[in-house]
């Protein structure tokens, strides 16, 4: 696929190499063991959290709404995304592969999102598969439909954002671990902020504005506002420059990174 | 009409390449830092020319190489690559080379089809299944086309690396040590595959072989330090080297008496010494072959054997890359 992003200064973006990148590496996580085993460990994760009698408490509450297993959501997905993304670059410049792939008629830029694109789409897959809990609020009575589809959105983004950052470490190092524990520590960062102690804890030490820009990085705070079912433009538009931000972070990094 | 930029022309309309010169590098330079790695080299490579990069670890053969492909973006200088200026952007120019990378790297978990079916795919060529087909035939690895590549011995590797670099039939072909570490088997079915390929198109390889290169290539280039200390031709290059036209002789029982200060008194002679094995060595003067006028001067005697020493690149690689490293 060649295909022109943005017109930047005068100069063209180009995407080529984009829809090969992303058939590869989606092939790959459906041909090896290791894919399906991250959608098993996900699923038991994310199942345990939701029926728990210590996190979710889904069969006690037997509540229509899907609330016991989003409100977990974030914290399984801050563990397990960065094993997806850390192997996307340190791989390929550990192996010496990203010399082959980037002299191919390929950019920078397209295949960055190529891989991009396939991780976000696994992990999308991952978090569908989670549907045998709405079947079962279904019939526990008459659940709030938007709000589940809003749930879902809001999982498929903060998956999305945090794909991102860990993309990031993983073209930073080559050392896959360094990239899971960095990938994993970003994120967990990102959604600390947004907890009420964090927040009070940094208006004390920094003032009030401190605490409000924090806390409008806060995943956790826009994550929980769409799964009120509620779809803000500024929720929307915090979601598209984060992860754009930390793409094109991560991009400057490869273009540093790739030749050493 | 806005006239783009020699990078962004598409490859059909770029200018006819002919017998002319695909790959010009000019002043190309890059540090790494305090090192200069590569240090303002200049050549041209025409259709047609093989030519090898010889050169010790760290000479600069491999840096001169990723730059040439546009993997890096070197400090000062330039590549042309048929008639287009090589950048990170220049697309349609990478669609015409083959680049194979040191050590031949390949995405292990993939079976040798579905990698090529890739490198199809990326460069999104008219016919692929055909492409893929005919270049495992070409490069011999019809039997282990459904096995995963991390399975395959060190040669089979290589091959893929090859029919990776060739599936487009490229006009410039960049091989970085095709053949380092296969035996020699192995090496002789790369080398006849790459002498094969050499009329039509222009290949720079980088070896420490200096045989493959009399083998194989047209044209040779010495690199030490990032400079380029000798481009010629291996048989031109065989004729610089120190031994070239020595000769030796042997005797069945003893040489003719005075014969080495006779052979130093003439002026086509460098030197002549006795060697301890009792051979008479009789080094030339401009290494130009001497043999007649020594038998001449010998006259009648019994001579066990002669032989007259063509030298070894290995000995010129090693005086002239030595003598820069002093």
């Amino acid at each position: 696929m060649s295909a022109q992003l943005a017109e930047r200064g005068g100069m063209t973006v180009q995407l080529a190499g984009l829809g090969a990148v992303l058939r590869r590496e989606l092939r790959g996580y459906f041909s090896s063991p290791l894919g399906y085993i991250f959608v098993v460990i996900f699923l038991v994760m994310s199942g345990f959290l939701m029926v728990s009698r210590d996190f979710g408490r889904f069969l006690e509450l037997r509540e229509a709404n899907l609330d016991p297993l989003f409100t977990y959501l974030p914290w399984v997905l801050v563990v397990l995304v960065p094993a997806v993304s850390m192997r996307l670059w340190a791989e390929e410049r550990k192996s010496g592969t990203v010399e082959l792939l980037l002299t191919l008629p390929v950019t920078l830029e397209g295949t960055y999102l190529g891989k991009y694109l396939a991780g976000w789409t696994f992990l999308g897959l991952s978090i569908l598969l989670t549907w045998p809990a709405v079947f079962q609020v279904a019939r526990l009575g008459d659940p709030d439909w938007g709000a589940i589809l809003c749930s879902y959105l809001a999982a498929l983004l903060t998956a999305g954002a945090y794909l991102a950052v860990g993309m990031l470490f993983s073209a930073l190092s080559k050392n896959q671990i360094v990239a899971f524990i960095l990938g994993g520590a970003a994120s967990v960062l990102f959604l600390l902020v947004g907890l009420p102690q964090s927040q009070q804890a940094i208006g004390r030490w920094l003032g009030p504005y401190a605490e409000e820009l924090l806390g409008s990085l806060s995943l956790v705070d826009h994550f929980e506002s769409m799964t009120r079912g509620l779809i803000e433009a500024r929720t929307l538009g915090f979601f598209v420059l984060f992860t754009g931000a930390w793409l094109v972070g991560g991009m400057l990094v490869l273009r540093h990174t790739k030749t050493s | 009409m806005t006239e783009l930029p020699p990078s962004e022309v598409p490859p059909s309309e770029l200018p006819s390449s002919g017998n002319q010169v695909l790959v010009a590098v000019s002043d190309l330079t890059k540090h790494y830092g305090p090192i200069r790695a590569v240090d303002s080299i200049t050549f041209e490579v025409r259709r047609g020319d093989v030519l090898a990069f010889l050169g010790p670890n760290g000479a600069g053969k491999t840096t001169a190489m990723k730059m040439i492909t546009g993997f890096l973006e070197p400090d000062a200088g330039r590549v042309e690559v048929c008639g287009g200026m090589m950048t990170p952007a220049a697309i349609g120019l990478r669609r015409r080379i083959g680049y194979l990378p040191e050590n031949a790297p390949a995405y292990g978990e993939m079976t040798v089809e579905a990698f090529l079916d890739f490198i199809a795919d990326v460069r999104e060529l008219p016919q692929p299944k055909k492409a893929v087909t005919a270049v495992i035939e070409r490069t011999g690895l019809a039997e282990v086309r459904h096995q995963s590549i991390e399975t395959l011995s060190k040669g089979y590797k290589r091959r893929v690396g090859l029919a990776q670099a060739l599936i487009h039939d490229p006009e410039v072909l960049i091989l970085d040590e095709p053949t380092d570490g296969l035996d020699p088997n192995q090496k002789k079915m790369i080398q006849d595959l790459i002498a094969n390929l050499s009329s039509d198109r222009s290949i720079i390889l980088s070896t420490h072989i200096l045989d493959e290169a009399e083998r194989v290539c047209n044209r040779a280039m010495i690199l030490s330090r990032g400079k380029i200390l000798v481009d010629s031709t291996p048989a031109e290059l065989v004729t610089r080297a120190p031994d070239h036209n020595v000769v030796r002789i042997g005797f069945v029982d003893r040489p003719p008496d005075g014969v080495v200060g006779r052979l130093n008194d003439t002026r086509w002679c460098e030197s002549a010494a006795m060697l301890e094995d009792g051979r008479l060595e009789i080094r030339p003067r401009d290494g130009q072959n001497c043999l007649a006028e020594v038998l001449e001067l010998l006259g009648p005697c019994a001579i066990s054997d002669v032989d007259v020493h063509q030298g070894r690149l290995d000995d010129l690689f090693r005086e002239v890359t030595q003598g820069v490293a002093a």
